[in-house]
C-alpha cells in the first residue's frame, strides 16, 4: 500500500466471524447443523440502522471487498475502487456488509473447514449451497446485525444474482437491490463452460475425488486450467487485443511450447496467482450453484410472475462486450420488471473488458453508481 | 420539478396527460418531463434514453430510465402497457421512424409526437437560396446533425393518412413557444414545432392474433 492509495481506501481493515448454531436446511435437503461466516464491515450503523449496504461477491471472491489487512499488502479488497470514502460505495454514509459466502475459501464453512461429524475437514462432502441458501445465511447475518433492512443489497455476476434473490425472497428487506453484469439464470452455453472448468479440476490426478488436503495436495493443474477458461471468458476479444494484443517475449519464434505470447504468460500467471488463494472444491460448488440459479423455475419459468412479489427499486447494469452475462441478459430482468411496472433503472455501460467490467472503475459506471447511491 | 417550469411544449403536453396513468418517455433527456409529472399528476412510468449524461441525469431526478436504443429497444414491451408513449423532439432522429410510431401505438394507447417542422418559412427561404436550413431550432448544419429524419406538418400528416393513424389533436408552437392563430391556420408555414396526439382509429383494434 502507498500512500497515496491509502488515501482514496477506507485503509486497514479487519475481517470478523460470527458462529450460527441454528440448523440451517438447504435447497438440496441437507441440513448443515452449525456454521461460520466470515465477513468485513466498513464504515458506521446509523442508529436508525438504515444505512446498510450488502456486498454480495462473484465467484472467485471474497469478503475482502474493500481496504488492506497490512500496510504491506500490495493489493487491496477486489472492489475497493468502488467502496470506500467518497467512493460509489461512499463508506462516509453506509455502513458496508461483505460476508464470504458459505462453501467459499476465505473463512467462512466450506470445504476446507473441519466437519464435526466426520472429523476430518468436508472436503468433497460438503453440501452444495445455492444463491438461495446463501441469501438465508445472509439473512440470519443481517439478523445477528440487527439489521432489518438494506439500504442496498448488491453485487455483479454471482453477486447481482444474490442481490435478485434478495429482492424475490425478503421483498420487505431490501430497499434497493443492484443487480450487475448478471441474468435471470445462466445459459446453455454459460453451463457448458463450467462443465469444462469442473471437468479440469476433476481430471487433475491430484483430485483425489476431492480429498486433496488429506493427501497434502491441490490439483493445481486442474485448477489453473479452469481460472484460464474462466478469466478468457470474462474478458472479451477485443479487450484482450488491446492489452496484450500478439506481443511476445522475445522477438522470434522459439517453435516450441514454452511461454511466448504475453497472454500466455499473463494467463499463466493470473493462473498460479489463483491457486494461491482458492480451493478447487468451492470452485465446484460456486460453478455449480451458479448452474442451479433459476428463480423463475418455481413460477412456471415466469419471471415476470417471480418478480411481482418484490418491493425493491432496482438498478441494472450490464456491459456492453460481457458476452458471458450479455446486456440481452440483463434486459430480461428489467422487461420482467417494467412489465410487472416496478421501479427500476437500468444502464448498459460501454466498456470493452468484457464480464470483468463489473470490477473495474469505468468512469460512466462509476458516475452512475454515485449518482443512484446518492439519492438512496 | 413542477409543470409550469417545464419548455412550453413539454406544458401543452403535460396538460394531455391523465392524472395516475403511466407514461413511456421516449428520448427522455434528464427526466425533468417525468419528474413534474409524478409530482403534480402522480404518474408513473419509465424513460428511455441513450446518452450516458441523460441517465445519470435521470437518476438525480429521481426518475426511473432505461438505457435503450430507440431504434431496437421497444419490440419486448407488451401491448398498451402505458397510457401514453411520448416523444418528444426526437423522431427526426431514429433511423426507422416509421417502425417506431407503430411500435408506439402497440405499446401505448394514445402517442404524442412533436417534431420541428422542416416547413416552416424560415426553412423554405433558406431552401430557396439553395442551402438545407439551419435555425434558432436546428442549429446544426447538414454535416454534423443528429436529425436524420426531417418531414414537414404536411409530411407527417400524409404518413398519418398512409399508416390509417388517428390524428385525436394538434397543435402548434412558434420559436418563442408562443401558440399563435395564425399559426393554427397556416401550422405548415408558421409553426416551428408541431405537436400531434394520435391513437388507432377504433376500426383497427390492436390484437395479438391475426385473422388476415
Amino acid at each position: 500500500m502507498n500512500t497515496n492509495q491509502a488515501e482514496k481506501s477506507i485503509g486497514i481493515v479487519n475481517s470478523k466471524t460470527l458462529g450460527f448454531d441454528q440448523p440451517l436446511l438447504l435447497d438440496s435437503g441437507v441440513t448443515l447443523e452449525s456454521y461460520e461466516i466470515c465477513y468485513e464491515t466498513y464504515g458506521t450503523l446509523n442508529q436508525d440502522k438504515t444505512n446498510a449496504i450488502l456486498i454480495c461477491h462473484a465467484l472467485s471472491g471474497d469478503h475482502h471487498a474493500a481496504g488492506y489487512y497490512d500496510l504491506k499488502d500490495k493489493k487491496p479488497g477486489w472492489w475497493d475502487n468502488c467502496i470506500g470514502p467518497g467512493k460509489p460505495v461512499d463508506t462516509n454514509k453506509f455502513f458496508v456488509v461483505c460476508p464470504n459466502n458459505l462453501g467459499g475459501c476465505g473463512g467462512s464453512t466450506g470445504p476446507l473447514s473441519h466437519n464435526p461429524l466426520s472429523g476430518r475437514s468436508y472436503g468433497p462432502d460438503f453440501p452444495i449451497v445455492t444463491v438461495r441458501d446463501w441469501v438465508e445465511s445472509q439473512a440470519r447475518l443481517a439478523d445477528k446485525l440487527e439489521i432489518k433492512v438494506w439500504a442496498a443489497v448488491m453485487g455483479g455476476s454471482l453477486g447481482g444474482m444474490q442481490a435478485l434473490q434478495w429482492s424475490i425472497d425478503y421483498p420487505k428487506r431490501v430497499y434497493h437491490a443492484i443487480v450487475i453484469a448478471a441474468a435471470p439464470k445462466l445459459s446453455t452455453q454459460n453451463i457448458a463452460f463450467n462443465e469444462i472448468s469442473r471437468q479440469a479440476i476433476m481430471a487433475d490426478k491430484d483430485f483425489h475425488e476431492g480429498r486433496y488436503t488429506e493427501h497434502n495436495i491441490v490439483p493445481s493443474h486442474g485448477l489453473k486450467l479452469a481460472r484460464m477458461i474462466g478469466h478468457v471468458t470474462y474478458l472479451s476479444d477485443g479487450g484482450l487485443h488491446a492489452r496484450f494484443g500478439r506481443e511476445r517475449l522475445e522477438n522470434n519464434a522459439r517453435f516450441g511450447f514454452n511461454v511466448e505470447f504475453e497472454i500466455e504468460s499473463y494467463l499463466r500467471y493470473q493462473a498460479e496467482s489463483f491457486v494461491e488463494r482458492f480451493d478447487a472444491n468451492t470452485y465446484l460448488l460456486m460453478t455449480r450453484s451458479l448452474d442451479y440459479f433459476d428463480p423463475a423455475q418455481s413460477n412456471n419459468n415466469d419471471l415476470k410472475l417471480t418478480l411481482a412479489q418484490t418491493s425493491a427499486k432496482f438498478l441494472v447494469i450490464s456491459f456492453s462486450s460481457d458476452w458471458r452475462f450479455a446486456p440481452s441478459r440483463s434486459q430480461e430482468i428489467v422487461r420482467a420488471l417494467t412489465d410487472c411496472e416496478k421501479d427500476v433503472t437500468s444502464s448498459e455501460i460501454k466498456s470493452e473488458f468484457g464480464h470483468d467490467s463489473f470490477l473495474l472503475p469505468i468512469p460512466d459506471y462509476h458516475r452512475l453508481l454515485h449518482a443512484y447511491l446518492g439519492k438512496i | 420539478m413542477l409543470i409550469k417550469n417545464l419548455r412550453r411544449e413539454h406544458i401543452l403536453v403535460a396538460n394531455w396527460i391523465k392524472k395516475g396513468s403511466r407514461v413511456l418517455d421516449l428520448g427522455c433527456g434528464d427526466g425533468s418531463f417525468l419528474a413534474a409529472l409524478r409530482t403534480e399528476k402522480q404518474v408513473s412510468g419509465y424513460g428511455i434514453e441513450i446518452d450516458p449524461a441523460n441517465i445519470e441525469a435521470c437518476i438525480r431526478n429521481s426518475v426511473n430510465v432505461l438505457q435503450t436504443n430507440l431504434d431496437n429497444g421497444l419490440h419486448d414491451f407488451e401491448n398498451d402497457s402505458f397510457d401514453y408513449v411520448v416523444m418528444s423532439q426526437t423522431i427526426q432522429a431514429i433511423n426507422k421512424p416509421y417502425e417506431v410510431i407503430d411500435e408506439m401505438l402497440r405499446i401505448g394507447k394514445e402517442v404524442i409526437v412533436t417534431f420541428p417542422n422542416m416547413g416552416h418559412w424560415k426553412c423554405r427561404l433558406q431552401f430557396l437560396m439553395g442551402k438545407m436550413p439551419v435555425t434558432t431550432h436546428l442549429p446544426n448544419t447538414w454535416y454534423s446533425t443528429p436529425n436524420i429524419h426531417m418531414c414537414t406538418v404536411r409530411d407527417f400528416n400524409n404518413l398519418c393518412g398512409e399508416k390509417n393513424i388517428n390524428i385525436k389533436s394538434r397543435t402548434f408552437l412558434d420559436t418563442h413557444h408562443n401558440q399563435v392563430i395564425g399559426m393554427q391556420l397556416l401550422p405548415n408555414l408558421l409553426a416551428e414545432i408541431a405537436i400531434y396526439r394520435l391513437n388507432q382509429p377504433l376500426d383497427s383494434q390492436k390484437s395479438d392474433s391475426s385473422f388476415a
